[in-house]
Order: C-alpha cells, then structure tokens, then sequence
C-alpha cells in the first residue's frame, strides 16, 4: 500500500517498541539503534508489500529480527556492552541495588540461546501472542512455546537457584532476597 | 497464609521443569518488562521521527514502468 500519513504514524508509534526489542536482542544501545534505523529503511521501501489491514507492528518486528539474525551471523556479538552502553540508554539511572539487579538480570537474558531469548521478549515483553510471535520467527506456535517455556525455566536457574538442581528452597529464597549474597 | 506458603515451597522444587515457583515466575516477567518498559518510554528519538517524516518513497513514473530499478538504468544511459 503507499505510504499515507496514517500509515507513517503507525510506523512511528511502533519505533519505541521496536527499539525495545532491538536493544533487548543485541544488548547494545546504539546498535540497537542502527538496527532499528535500518528497519525503517527497509519497511519503508518495502511498502507497498504491506498488507493493509494487517500486523503493522508483526510486519515489522519480523524485518528487524531477520536483520538482526543475518547480522549476528555476520559478526558474531562483539563486546557485551562492556562500557555498560545499555545502562547509558535509560534516562534515569536505577537505585544501586535496583540497579545490580538489573544487571545480573540483563546478564542472565545473554545467556539465553537466541531462539529463546526472542520467544520470550517477544511474548513476555512485546505483548505478541504466541500466534504472532510464531509468524515473526517464521516456525510453529508450539515452538515458540516451548522456547518460551524453556527461556523461563533456563531464566529461573541462573537468577535464582544458580544452576544447581540440589539447592533447598532456603537457598533459593536467600538468592531471591539477597541478590548478590553480599 | 499457611496453605500459600506451603503450596509455593511445593511449587519451588528445584529441577522439577512443571514445579517453577510462581512467584519467581511472576519476578522474571516483571524484570522482563521493566527492561523493555525503560526504553519504550524514552519514545520516539528526534531521528527517526525525522527519518519518517522526510523520506519519500519514490512513487513508480507509470511511463517508466513499475521498476524501482529503472531510474538507475536511465542514469547508466546517460
């Protein structure tokens, strides 16, 4: 369809979210912003392959997580934001322990194979239901819900009872309360 | 109070993939959001409202035909 105004406001409300997403699968603010520069690009000369009617938002995602991927494939992750280009992102700067937790948080989601790590944004955070979800990574509703499954299990281990299956509830509860421990 | 308590220790044995604590279930979703909330609400950077805004995409010249790709094949011409 051409671009109208309507539909160039749709694409412009949809840039928060996507940068959302961007930054959640790459773990980098302003890689997350080329990325998201680059999907607009893209959308944009691809217009007239948009559906009217359709998932403006699912239309988009799908552009920006295949970019991602064949990106990654290229280069591989580079630093994992080592000068903390991700904390510089957010406007305001969480409380020291907020802020730790975050990051052990943050941490965590890396450690995530891809698959899972974008079923679970997609589905946890974005607010997709598996049924978009599944279209925008191109496979079946049932993976995205195992993958998702499987994010939150692999998720539970790591922030909360440290991958060890024989730690009691004690020590799970220490974790969730304490944090660091310290 | 007591039953709560004793069904989330139930549901908190670890290893147990079904068994997932609701609770730290419910913390993983509200980090997750508030991860993605953070940005979502720095809105639209100046950017790309102006990326949006400026580009045009080139209408098709019906005498040219509907390829995008003709206007690169007049320019070698020329």
């Amino acid at each position: 369809m051409p671009l109208t105004d309507a539909l160039r406001d749709d694409i412009l409300a949809s840039v928060p979210s996507l940068r959302a997403f961007a930054i959640s699968l790459s773990g980098n603010g302003d890689r997350a912003d080329d990325l998201v520069q680059e999907t607009l690009l893209r959308a944009l000369a691809n217009i007239d392959s948009f559906q009217p009617g359709s998932n403006l938002p699912a239309w988009l995602f799908t552009i920006l997580r295949n970019l991602f991927r064949s990106d990654y494939r290229k280069r591989r992750r580079e630093v994992e934001d080592a000068d903390g280009s991700y904390a510089k992102t957010l406007k305001t700067q969480p409380a020291q322990n907020a802020h730790l937790e975050f990051e052990e948080f943050r941490a965590a989601l890396d450690k995530l194979p891809q698959d899972q790590r974008e079923a679970l944004i997609l589905v946890g955070a974005s607010g997709f239901s598996y049924e978009d979800a599944a279209a925008i990574c191109g496979c079946a509703v049932g993976t995205i819900k195992s993958r998702v499954n499987r994010a939150r299990s692999k998720l539970s281990a790591l922030l909360y009872v440290d991958g060890a299956e024989d730690f009691g509830p004690d020590d799970t509860v220490r974790a969730v309360i304490g944090g660091s421990g310290g | 109070m007591k039953d709560v308590k004793s069904q989330a220790s139930k549901n908190a044995a670890p290893g147990k993939q079904g068994g997932l604590n609701a609770e730290i279930q419910s913390r993983i979703g509200h980090q997750l959001r508030a991860m993605y909330d953070d940005v979502v609400r720095q809105g639209v950077p100046d950017r790309f409202a102006e990326l949006i805004r400026k580009l045009d995409v080139p209408q098709p010249d019906p005498q040219l035909g509907d390829t995008g790709d003709q206007a690169v094949k007049n320019e070698g011409r020329d």
